[in-house]
């Protein structure tokens, strides 16, 4: 399998490889248009902020490229947010594959929401093998609401999307690469998709 | 429900890990990455890895010591010990590193934790306060080790770094420290209801109640412990189960 993590610059792209590497799997690190267009599957990373992230996008005409891709995309936490349309993240506009806004935690709770959090309503091929319930690692200031794209949720205080997909789109708020046996097998599924 | 975390921390010099570090089922403990795996594996929540290294050589056997780990374990880790740029940094992440934690250098240049923040996020900004308390003083934060006393109050220090953009503090109260007599309770509450981030407990875990007393009464997110865990005079699955018991969330 042609396997491709979007780099560039902003993304945890030495954990997630490592993490398929793990599964078995070699995968090609890339910001180049044509490479990542002939992937079978492209797994889109992301940490930091969201406006110095889509400044990276661009840079590369990456923010072009992204919503024209049909095969199966999987984006990782920030790489979730970036599907969206709009972040409270510097009020910045995001790649708008997904019609959906990124808001800030407003709670009582201590944010960051940092650590191991359930998952919930587990509703997608994704989740293939993985209990309800069952823990895996967060670590993100900003949240995506639930919505009609939601295939799984977590509480803190209030349920969000951990996890959503739109077409050949998915993506987790989550760190599948860093939550033990459960993050191995959504890779697993996502790679099986 | 988000639970608290549980954090063996390990001392690395050269690429080693330090302490006398005792087990039966482990080919090398003083393996930093056989040590991490086997952590994982009793359901460490994170780990953290503190580089005592002086030297520039030590420095670089701990970035390639970081890609090894990364490479290896599947939780997130912390990396800390002598980090003073956003270069240090940006090589500790690139390895693989989750977090940096930093502490001396944050004392130094308040305008680092701002720094980093921004380059890569609070979320991956972890600063860490050694305090110690005596009646002339109060809770002081002290730098280089311990060995200096700086100007600042524990609690306003760690608001200072919360507000420079900190994403996580990591209090170890020197006080406690070595003691197995149990967290410093008192400054721990006091910071972890300060600020507006979460805050790992650190120095002084002695006892299974001694974890327990940290979330229950002063409302930390998570702990850290070395020798306790490294002498196996308490298992990390162990201590789990029981915090389970107290009605503490947990991930188990």
């Amino acid at each position: 399998m042609n396997l491709v993590i979007v780099d560039y610059k902003a993304g945890n792209v030495q954990s997630v490889q490592f993490a398929l590497e793990r599964l078995g799997v070699q995968a090609t690190l890339s910001s180049d248009f044509e490479t990542i267009k002939a992937a079978d599957k492209v797994i889109f990373p992301g940490v930091g902020q969201a406006a110095s992230a889509m400044a990276q996008l661009k840079a590369r005409n990456l923010d072009k490229l992204l919503p024209t891709l049909e095969q199966p995309f999987f984006g990782v936490c920030l790489g979730m947010q970036l599907l969206c349309q709009h972040s409270e993240e510097g009020d910045t506009e995001l790649l708008n594959i997904i019609p959906l806004t990124v808001k800030h935690f407003e709670t009582e709770l201590k944010v960051p929401h940092m650590g191991w959090n359930q998952l919930e309503q587990l509703n997608s091929p994704l989740f293939n093998g993985v209990p309800e319930k069952d823990f895996v690692y967060y670590v993100h200031s900003y949240y995506v609401p639930l919505s009609d794209y939601t295939i799984a949720q977590t509480s803190y205080p209030e349920p969000f999307s951990a996890a959503l997909q739109y077409k050949n789109f998915y993506a987790a708020q989550f760190h599948p690469e860093k939550s033990g046996a459960a993050g191995s097998q959504i890779l697993k599924n996502f790679l099986a998709l | 429900m988000l639970t608290k975390r549980i954090i063996p921390c390990l001392d690395i010099k050269d690429g080693r890990t330090v302490k006398g570090v005792q087990f039966e089922n482990i080919r090398d403990a003083g393996d930093p990455v056989e040590l991490a795996k086997w952590y994982a594996e009793q359901g460490a929540d994170e780990l953290v890895f503190l580089d005592i290294t002086a030297t520039n050589e030590g420095r670089k056997t701990f970035a390639q010591l970081v890609r090894d780990i990364a490479r290896h374990i599947d939780i997130p880790f912390t990396v800390g010990g002598g980090i003073g740029s956003v270069a240090d940094v940006e090589v500790l992440l690139q390895n693989g590193a989750d977090k940096v934690s930093i502490n001396s250098s944050a004392i130094k240049t308040p305008q680092l934790v701002e720094e980093l923040a921004r380059h890569f996020g609070s979320q991956c900004v972890t600063v860490a306060i050694d305090t110690k308390y005596t009646e002339a003083t109060g809770w002081k934060v002290y730098t280089r080790a311990g060995t200096v006393e700086t100007e600042h109050q524990t609690v306003d220090w760690a608001k200072q770094v919360v507000d420079l953009g900190a994403g996580e503090i990591l209090l170890t109260s020197m006080n406690n420290d070595g003691t197995k007599a149990g967290f410093a309770l008192d400054i721990t509450g006091k910071v972890a209801n300060a600020v507006t981030v979460p805050v790992i407990a650190s120095g002084g875990a002695g006892s299974m109640e001694h974890f327990a007393n940290a979330f229950l009464q002063a409302n930390a997110d998570a702990a850290l412990a070395a020798s306790l865990f490294h002498f196996r005079e308490l298992g990390v699955a162990e201590l789990k189960q029981y915090l389970k018991q107290q009605g503490i969330a947990v991930r188990i």
